[in-house]
């Protein structure tokens, strides 16, 4: 519990209605989209208006070493927002304006508090996009995306949020405010800062604005969806499609459990019998070259063996093949209460691989795992569908995990592909980095927060 | 064992909730207090606080659960399928049985029980309310001339002198009926937008329908429900089962998406573990229809019948007709059908007006900054009227006119088509005059 006199002062920096104590709302901002976390009730949740606000409250935060949890729209999957020391929750929501449009330099300027599709509203009319597209495209926030670094749907070719961001400016904890990047696309002064503030997941400053890079919209797009009935015939497919020098902006695969839930959740015609289905996606400004695309990745699928190919025609029939692989994780989600979803990512090439060892891993722990995810950037999202409650199954499912991660690195492969390492996974951060790794990056958590205020416990684990 | 009996009932619910955040998007209510209580998200999470004991029954999560407009959004976008309202409901009824109704609210539920008593205080409000109100100029309502609890910024619809059920016989007869129905007029019909009433009524006997009007109805109860008053929304839905399952009518016609709601669904809640009255409530909630659907689907819209109105009108979707009754195409059909009309699709026609029935008069500020994004959809279209479904929804946007500074007229699409019919006749007698 804060003292008395700080919750004054704070209030005295932002006003009463900015400053929420109460303990039903304390209880609304101890958790995230993450499952089964440890958490802790914050002691006060804080919501500036401003960068000045925001100034005050971290020189007041570091002045009494209060730990300050950074939030958006929590809808984070790493447990990234979730307070496990108590503390203020800064809530950044307030800061939601779009700042500049620069449709000459083909960039914007954004408050963190915007939710993202705001943007991809307001730059639209100039023919523009942000191609970033995580599946919480419509409620999360700028500044939560940049901060956990998130990918999506278009990561293959558009790249992910990192490849976005030109320029940040950055409250760091002892109050002083940084600017990092700008506007123009070539800049190699310096350290890139604006990399390091991308995905450090608040734990290294606060971020008050974005400038970020905006690419011409595609004005052409084919879809498709393809069945197979043998995970390799699927994973060839994917190499060849690459090889062929066709990069879909979309390519993502769903195994037979995932394939069997869905259809048993949203009965959409899904063979269930199918070992995979790949949903694809090309697109371009020029029709003819989508076009050739398009005929290219259905000669593939076709040579490959895929026993069918669905193709979508209009909008509403590119709805349906995509409805498919949107309905993945809520239909796993129906099946049991707890949901552990995972972002190991692992080379392309390494999918088939990848699968099979998921398979094995939910045979010898007696797990539901259903695998989806973005198979031509090698993102898969390995769903074990558990029970909170059960102490015993709950067990596995943890060293189930510790294999996932395991063979991820194995296989050249990363710990997360785009939902961030939080307090999930930070336990395994030496498995990717070694002690070495994480020591440099210890170093710079020292040198930036001296006093660990910033969201404490996460990345590295414990306070 | 039913949601309104215990929290119990509603964990399956729960469960299926994996905290993503997509409410977020749509719920009216976050969109302007950007806080995660308002949520539906964050309410299930104190709901599960609850239930694990962390939480008693505070104020404050009394509070927390009095911010929904039950509008259902979050249900549609919800990719897990919770039904966030059946949360919401439950959990107040919960609210009701541990902390008690609030005196004020005991008195006017008491009141809506006892038909007679209720429908003697709001004829006598219609004969006296010259007293408290000041008429508006040109919009349909009239100011508080004193602030009796009710902010004097909003103007409330004036109450019919006579009730549109005092002023229509019980069985409105025709000649070689096609069907019988039954109407269910609800309070607002009844007491406020009685012409409303009376087009369904003539637009029934247009199509050659005989009409049933119960003198014995009274309110559905929805407001009692949506304030956890489960025992009192027992009785009343027993009360309307015992009157509506006695009647021989093909149908029972409702023209307000939350009285249909009430009998379609939240009747069958209340009476669950009731089941001789389970069975009684399911006949009859099988036959309940509302008027735009009753004259597509079921007599078919005879576009010969339709006369020329020349305005351009944008439709507003109610919450629980649409979301609710899932009534959303048939009235748009109607008005389309009708020639020289044209419907200019606002933005966001179902988003919610803000109403939430009583919700206006507990969240007066929250319900008018909900309003606004309506009101500036309704402005975008320049439409020269507007027509929704629902009394409710007229009483808010109207109010909502005086406070943004717009001045349409708001119709009940019955009432459109029941013009439309009018002027079709209008045109005949030209003919056989001249």
């Amino acid at each position: 519990m804060l003292a008395q006199n700080i919750l004054d002062e704070l209030k005295k920096i932002v006003g009463e209605e900015n400053v929420l104590t109460s303990k039903e709302d304390m209880i609304s901002y101890s958790f995230d989209a993450t499952a089964a976390m440890p958490s802790v009730l914050p002691d006060v949740v804080v919501v500036p208006e401003n960068k000045e606000q925001i100034v005050e409250i971290v020189k007041l935060a570091g002045q009494h070493k209060i730990p300050i949890i950074t939030r958006g729209s929590g809808t984070n999957l790493s447990g990234g927002t979730i307070p496990i020391k108590n503390g203020i929750v800064l809530s950044m929501l307030k800061l939601d304006k779009i700042i500049e449009i620069d449709a000459e330099n083909l960039t914007a300027r954004v408050q963190p508090g915007l939710i993202i599709q705001k943007l991809n509203d307001a730059v639209a009319p100039y023919g523009l996009m942000y191609p970033p597209d995580p599946g919480t495209v419509t409620t999360a926030t700028m500044g939560g995306s940049v901060s956990e670094c998130s990918g999506g749907l278009r990561g293959l070719k558009y790249g992910v949020t990192k490849d976005y961001i030109m320029g940040l400016e950055v409250v760091m904890a002892d109050g002083s405010v940084i600017r990092t990047g700008g506007k123009t696309v070539k800049n190699v002064s310096g350290y890139d800062l604006t990399k390091l503030f991308t995905g450090a997941e608040g734990t290294l400053g606060i971020i008050t604005e974005i400038t970020v890079k905006l690419i011409p919209a595609p004005q052409y797009r084919r879809s498709m969806l393809a069945i197979f009935d043998d995970i390799d015939k699927a994973g060839k497919t994917i190499a060849d499609i690459i090889s062929n020098k066709v990069i879909p902006a979309t390519l993502e695969i769903m195994d037979n459990v995932t394939i069997r839930t869905v259809e048993n959740y949203a009965k959409i015609g899904l063979p269930v019998e199918a070992e995979a289905i790949l949903i694809l996606e090309v697109d371009g400004n020029i029709e003819q070259i989508v076009i050739n695309e398009y005929e290219t990745v259905q000669k593939i699928c076709k040579d490959n063996g895929a026993v069918e190919i669905k193709l979508a025609q209009s909008d509403k029939e590119r709805d349906a093949v995509f409805a498919a692989r949107r309905a993945a994780l809520p239909a796993l989600a129906q099946v049991r209460p707890t949901t552990v979803l995972e972002d190991a990512t692992v080379p392309r090439s390494k999918i088939p691989q990848m699968l099979k060892a998921l398979k094995e891993i939910a045979k010898k722990y007696n797990l539901q795992i259903g695998t989806f995810g973005h198979a031509g950037d090698g993102n898969l999202h390995p769903t074990i569908l558990t029970d909170e409650s059960d102490k015993e199954e709950m067990e596995r499912v943890e060293k189930a995990v510790d294999e996932i991660f395991k063979i991820a690195i194995e296989l050249g492969g990363t710990l997360s592909g785009e939902h961030g390492i939080g307090m999930a996974k930070a336990k395994y951060m030496e498995w990717e980095f070694g002690k070495e790794g994480v020591e440099v990056m210890k170093k710079i958590k020292d040198a930036l927060d001296p006093d660990h205020i910033l969201n404490p416990g996460k990345m590295f684990g414990g306070n | 064992m039913t949601i309104y009996d215990s929290l119990e009932a509603v964990k399956a619910e729960l469960a299926n909730c994996m905290k993503c955040g997509n409410c977020q998007e749509v719920c009216p209510i976050y969109i302007e207090e950007k806080k995660e209580a308002a949520v539906a998200r964050g309410k299930i999470k104190l709901v599960e606080a609850v239930l694990k004991g962390d939480l008693e029954y505070t104020k404050g999560f009394e509070d927390k659960l009095a911010l929904c407009l039950t509008c259902k959004a979050c249900n549609e976008k919800c990719p897990c399928g919770v039904k966030v309202d059946k949360i919401i409901l439950g959990t107040r009824a919960a609210i009701v049985k541990n902390r008690g109704l609030h005196p004020m609210k005991k008195m006017i539920f008491g009141t809506l029980k006892r038909p007679g008593l209720f429908n003697f205080g709001i004829k006598t409000g219609g004969k006296f309310q010259g007293l408290v109100f000041k008429k508006h100029k040109s919009l349909h309502g009239a100011y508080p001339r004193f602030p009796f609890g009710l902010d004097l910024r909003r103007i409330i619809p004036p109450l019919a002198t006579t009730p549109l059920r005092d002023q229509v016989p019980e069985v409105v007869k025709v000649d070689n009926p096609v069907k019988r129905v039954a109407f269910f007029t609800g309070c607002t019909m009844n007491f406020i937008y009685v012409d409303a009433g009376k087009a369904v009524i003539d637009v029934l006997k247009k199509n050659n329908v005989e009409v049933v009007i119960p003198k014995d109805q009274h309110c559905c109860s929805m407001p009692i429900i949506a304030h956890g008053d489960a025992a009192t929304a027992k009785e009343m839905a027993k009360s309307h089962v015992d009157i509506f399952s006695k009647l021989d009518v093909d149908a029972i016609i409702t023209a307000c998406g939350s009285c249909g709601l009430t009998f379609q669904r939240h009747y069958l809640e209340l009476l669950e573990d009731d089941p001789e009255y389970y069975a009684k409530a399911q006949k009859v909630a099988e036959k309940i229809i509302d008027i735009s659907d009753f004259i597509v689907k079921v007599i078919g819209l005879d576009k010969s019948k339709l006369g020329p109105l020349n305005m351009k009108v944008t439709y507003h979707d109610p919450c629980h007709l649409n979301r609710g009754m899932g009534v959303k195409s048939t009235p748009r059909e109607v008005l389309k059908s009708i020639p020289g009309l044209e419907l200019i699709e606002m933005k966001n026609a179902d988003r919610c007006c803000g109403s939430a029935g009583s919700f206006s008069l507990t969240h007066y500020d929250l319900s008018m900054a909900i309003h606004k994004h309506k009101i500036e959809a309704i402005r975008a279209t320049k439409a020269d009227a507007v027509v929704t479904g629902c009394g409710a929804c007229i009483m808010q946007i109207t109010d909502g006119m005086n406070r943004f500074d717009l001045n349409l007229p708001i119709y009940h699409t019955v009432e459109i088509l029941a013009k439309s019919y009018a002027a079709k006749e209008g045109e005949k007698e030209a003919k056989a005059v001249s």
